[in-house]
């Protein structure tokens, strides 16, 4: 731990850590706010305008963010046509809080990161929205589950175009809500009204880390922005940096469901699966590594913030594996999946300069990969009569055609088979974390294993081995509406691996994270990916040798089974942890408060009340109503008075 | 002094009086008694002003106010000697002799000394050495005053004033009206009888009889009945014999047999003839 | 002359007419009570006015003559309008302000 503490010490203390300098925003740029307006506006269009929108609201719904990937698309070509110097971009749109020397302007920045993370919103995000409409062709509230996909495209994108904290923060939750709003999407389901709830308090609980972390940077900076923040990071001191950073992974693990708030995302699968695929695959989980590669400024400064954000993308990336390898629901277990790859993408993150783009290109490469999937098993799903365990598939590749082949392709793409996008993003950050320490350069090897083990896995009992549906399922392909974003999305999971052509995206990403030579490894980079390789055909060996060969997959899950397999269907015991470490205690604090309330306190208030009218009892009676008892007391008084004053007299 | 030592021992019985008659009227007039005593001793110490404005004023105005009122109300209505608060009375006698009694016996050790007088102020005659001063020292709190006295004018009609909340009935309405109860009740049409008219005497409070020499009371006004002054008709008529006697005229026997008895009608007496 | 004999009587009328408003229950009687209050502090007023040579307490005593009759017309009109609206003028009866 210290050496490696040690090494990143040195690593932050070599590279010069950009600051961020945005210039005005002049032609084709000042469109910029329209990225983000025009699914704001479909949005609101969709959500008030209520049941006349019916008819055309979804494709409205495709237009708005298709309309804002052109935007972007059109953004990017300005962008590279520009310096590498220049490649920030800020405008001010209006100025949104302005209280004495707590001023926070809606800026938005616009530079090499928050272009690819536009491209990635606006673009898979329309294929979801257009795959959506066949997907929720048969669903009476089609119209709203547009509206608010749009609402979560507008807030994710907020969140990436924001220039400072705050803005960010608006974005964050914006998501959260949307993420509930379709989580519980189908409310009439207990299961899926409990898995919103779950999902926003455990965000909650990283959210509070957010907040306080911008308000410490408010303290410390005086702003909010990351401007100044940047500029002024390098004079703070290293502990406060460290807590900042800590608190900002705090939100980053909420959001991105990382080890210990990660326990919302499996249960998140309760939503309508482009939900899955767009929200809790490709973009909104993600937004964590996104928060960490833009406050580079804060963890260059916070070398044991850095070694933190390591450790927890290193336990997470082994954790969900292991529970991907353990679901039999087709959705969790690339929700395990997801939180795994997640994983690698705040250990690459964490790793400082020589990590961000990694992070960044591995994150693409996910949202095109793991996004095709979703979309595939929610394909596989509607094939089954939205049946959603896999020990009730088996055999569908001559069913299913179009859908198992661009699975396939994805599932290529996951495990690292050499050439897909997966393959390139994966090895270089493995790569990287082996040459930072081998410990963790080892987990994210064996990490690659098992992926390779349970994708293969998930692939067999889908596709192959033996038929085990019921008589009365009548597996068939998808319409053309829901199978063309599947082949775009395959092809892009194939061919993603071209962004690391000549280090292309490592130049890219220089003006926002900075530039840091590659450290050497104790062999050549094409053995080491040979290494890779090899471990990754190991698994996809294991599981062929475990689900192929034999004859029969049991159509129910067998129960006598080993403990690890037993721990990781209970997602490893996280639900009863928090259980009993969290919900458990607080419930019982509640109650003996409840309790202190109804006897301590209330007992004093309503004793001392009880006591009060007891004497009002007694004392009203004085109040007899006629006014010669009144005029009586009077000349009681009266005589009182003159009594005193004869006695003040002769004394 | 004379003059003191002879009202003082009235106003105080008058005064006591006032605690223990039981009809308002006689209460007023003892206070009557009271405030014109007061408007000697006025005159007695050297204040002729308010001898006469006592008197104007207080005994002309607002006594005769009183009894104004008190005849709104009813001139006889007089106090039940019961207490209905408990303690009540005791109480107010026992602090008022307190009260009293230290009063008189604290005044009783002072000693004011000489008495200045108030020849040398009444020097240009008491009303205009009144007018000086009240005109000038006091010319605010005399234009108050009149606000005030104003405020109590509009006061009362304020509150003496009523709100017609149902139109006035017309004569046509009346008349429309006295046939329904006519057919609903069988409500006598015309006017109502008037009083008794005698060839002795006529009289508002005295019944008319009827033809079969019973008294009607509906002759007679119904504040009148119930205050239980009504003459009695029958007595007036037993008394017949005698005028018949000083006239000289013997009645039929027939017609004494058939007058209505003495009891009849309502219970008036030669008291309430002489009070 | 001697003063004194009539500020005792002052004070035993005002006493005599405090008991009245307390014993008494005819609205317009304890009314009556209240004058006498007033007109014994009057006779008071006029007895120092003599007493210091000085006409101030007559001009007091006119002052409580004014006031008293507005007070009077007010108090009055009260009563009568208790009186129409109960058909009773006992301070007793209206009494409906209590506990």
């Amino acid at each position: 731990m210290t050496s490696m503490t040690a090494s990143l010490v040195t690593a932050a203390s070599e590279v010069h850590v950009p600051v961020v300098a945005p210039t005005e925003a002049d032609g084709v740029f000042s469109l910029l706010w329209l990225v983000i307006a025009l699914p704001l506006a479909s949005a609101a269009i969709l959500l008030l305008g209520g049941r006349r929108t019916d008819s055309w609201g979804h494709w409205l719904g495709v237009a708005a963010p298709a309309a804002s990937f052109v935007l972007s698309c059109v953004l990017l070509a300005a962008l590279m046509g520009r310096d590498e110097g220049e490649r920030q971009v800020g405008q001010h749109l209006y100025t949104w809080i302005d209280t004495g020397r707590f001023e926070v302007g809606m800026d938005l920045l616009y530079d090499p990161l928050s272009a690819l993370f536009m491209l990635l919103i606006t673009g898979v995000g329309g294929l979801i929205h257009l795959y959506s409409v066949g997907y929720m062709a048969h669903d009476a509230r089609r119209r709203r589950f547009f509206g608010y996909l749009n609402l979560f495209v507008a807030a994710m994108l907020m969140l990436v175009m924001s220039a400072n904290y705050l803005g960010l923060f608006l974005g964050w939750e914006g998501v959260g809500l949307a993420s509930y709003l379709l989580i519980s999407f189908w409310q009439h389901k207990p299961t899926a009204a409990a898995a919103g709830v779950k999902a926003f308090v455990m965000n909650r609980v990283g959210d509070l880390g957010m907040s306080l972390a911008i308000m410490l940077m408010f303290v410390s900076f005086g702003t909010t922005a990351f401007a100044g923040i940047s500029e002024a990071a390098g004079n703070a001191s290293e502990d406060r940096m460290t807590i900042i950073g800590l608190l900002l992974l705090l939100g980053a693990c909420g959001k991105s469901a990382q080890v210990p708030l990660q326990a919302w995302l499996l249960d998140a699968m309760e939503g309508p699966t482009p939900v899955s695929a767009l929200i809790h695959a490709a973009t909104m989980v993600t937004a964590g590594v996104y928060l960490i590669v833009r406050s580079n400024f804060v963890f260059e400064y916070a070398p044991t913030a850095q070694t933190v954000v390591v450790i927890v993308g290193t336990v997470t990336l082994l954790w969900g594996a292991v529970i991907g390898c353990a679901k039999d629901d087709i959705k969790k277990a690339l929700a395990g999946s997801t939180m795994s790859q997640i994983g690698y993408m705040h250990l690459a993150a964490g790793l400082g300069v020589v990590g961000y783009p990694f992070a960044i290109f591995h994150l693409l490469t996910h949202g095109f990969f793991k996004a095709n999937m979703f979309l595939g098993a929610g394909s596989v799903m509607h094939a089954m009569n939205d049946d959603v365990d896999m020990r009730h598939y088996g055999a569908l590749q001559k069913m299913v055609p179009v859908t198992f082949l661009t699975f396939a392709m994805g599932y290529l793409a996951i495990i690292g088979f050499p050439g897909f996008s997966g393959f390139w993003s994966k090895d270089k950050i493995i790569e990287a974390a082996w040459a930072d320490n081998w410990v963790i350069g080892l987990c994210a090897l064996l990490g690659a294993g098992i992926t390779a083990f349970y994708m293969t896995r998930l692939m067999l009992l889908t596709f192959f081995t033996k038929k085990r549906w019921a008589d009365d399922v009548h597996p068939h392909e998808s319409p053309a509406v829901m199978t063309g974003p599947l082949v775009v999305l395959a092809a892009l999971s194939v061919l993603g691996g071209v962004l690391l052509a000549g280090d292309w995206i490592v130049d890219w990403l220089t003006p926002v994270v900075g530039h840091a030579e590659h450290h050497e490894l104790f062999v050549p980079p094409i053995v080491f990916s040979g290494i890779v390789v090899a471990v990754v055909a190991v698994g996809v060996a294991v599981a062929w040798l475990v689900f192929q060969v034999p004859d029969e997959i049991p159509r129910e899950a067998p129960q006598d089974v080993s403990f690890a397999t037993k721990a990781a269907r209970a997602d490893i015991y996280m639900d009863d942890i928090n259980d009993t470490l969290v919900v458990q205690p607080t419930g019982a604090l509640v109650k003996g408060l409840a309790v202190f309330d109804r006897t301590v306190v209330d007992g004093l208030v309503e004793g001392g009340s009880a006591t009060t009218g007891g004497f009002a009892n007694v004392f009203r009676r004085v109040q007899n109503g006629f006014v010669r008892s009144y005029a009586l007391s009077v000349f009681g008084g009266a005589l009182l008075v003159v009594l005193a004053l004869l006695a003040v007299n002769f004394a | 002094m004379t003059a003191f030592w002879v009202l003082a021992p009235v106003m105080v019985l008058a005064a006591l009086g006032i605690l223990f008659v039981r009809k308002a009227v006689h209460a007023a007039m003892l206070l009557a008694v009271v405030m014109i005593s007061l408007a000697v001793l006025y005159a007695v110490l050297d204040a002729p002003f308010l001898f006469a404005v006592q008197i104007i004023v207080y005994t002309g105005a607002i006594l005769m106010l009183f009894l104004f009122v008190l005849m709104l109300v009813g001139v006889d209505a007089s106090d039940s000697v019961v207490e209905t608060i408990r303690g009540q009375r005791l109480l107010a006698i026992v602090v008022g002799l307190l009260f009293g009694g230290t009063l008189v016996a604290g005044l009783g050790q002072l000693s004011l000394g000489t008495v200045v007088g108030l020849d040398e102020a009444n020097d240009g005659g008491n009303i205009q050495a009144l007018a000086n001063l009240l005109f000038s020292k006091y010319v605010f709190a005399f234009e108050t005053t009149s606000a005030l006295l104003i405020t109590a004018a509009i006061g009362a009609m304020v509150l003496a004033h009523r709100e017609r909340l149902t139109p006035k009935a017309g004569q046509a309405a009346t008349a429309a009206q006295r046939m329904k109860d006519y057919a609903e009740s069988g409500k006598h049409l015309g006017p109502l009888p008037a009083p008794g008219v005698y060839a002795r005497h006529n009289a508002v409070d005295t019944p008319a009889l009827l033809p079969d020499g019973t008294p009607s009371e509906l002759s007679v006004n119904r504040v009148l009945a119930a205050r239980g002054t009504v003459r009695s008709a029958p007595a007036y008529a037993e008394k017949v014999d005698e005028v018949e006697r000083q006239l000289g005229i013997s009645p039929p026997v027939e017609e004494v047999a058939q007058r209505p008895s003495r009891n009849q009608g309502s219970t008036a007496t030669d008291e309430e003839e002489q009070a | 002359m001697n003063t004194e004999p009539y500020i005792i009587l002052s004070a035993i009328l005002f006493t005599i007419g405090c008991v009245g408003v307390l014993t008494r229950r005819n609205a317009i009687v304890v009314f009556m009570c209240v004058e006498l209050m007033l007109n014994a502090s009057n006779l008071a007023l006029v007895t120092f006015a003599k007493q210091h040579g000085n006409l101030d307490g007559q001009i007091a005593a006119f002052f409580v003559m004014v006031v008293a009759a507005a007070e009077v017309v007010v108090g009055l009109a009260i009563i009568m309008t208790i009186f129409r609206t109960r058909r009773s003028a006992s301070v007793d009866d209206a009494s409906l302000l209590k506990y």
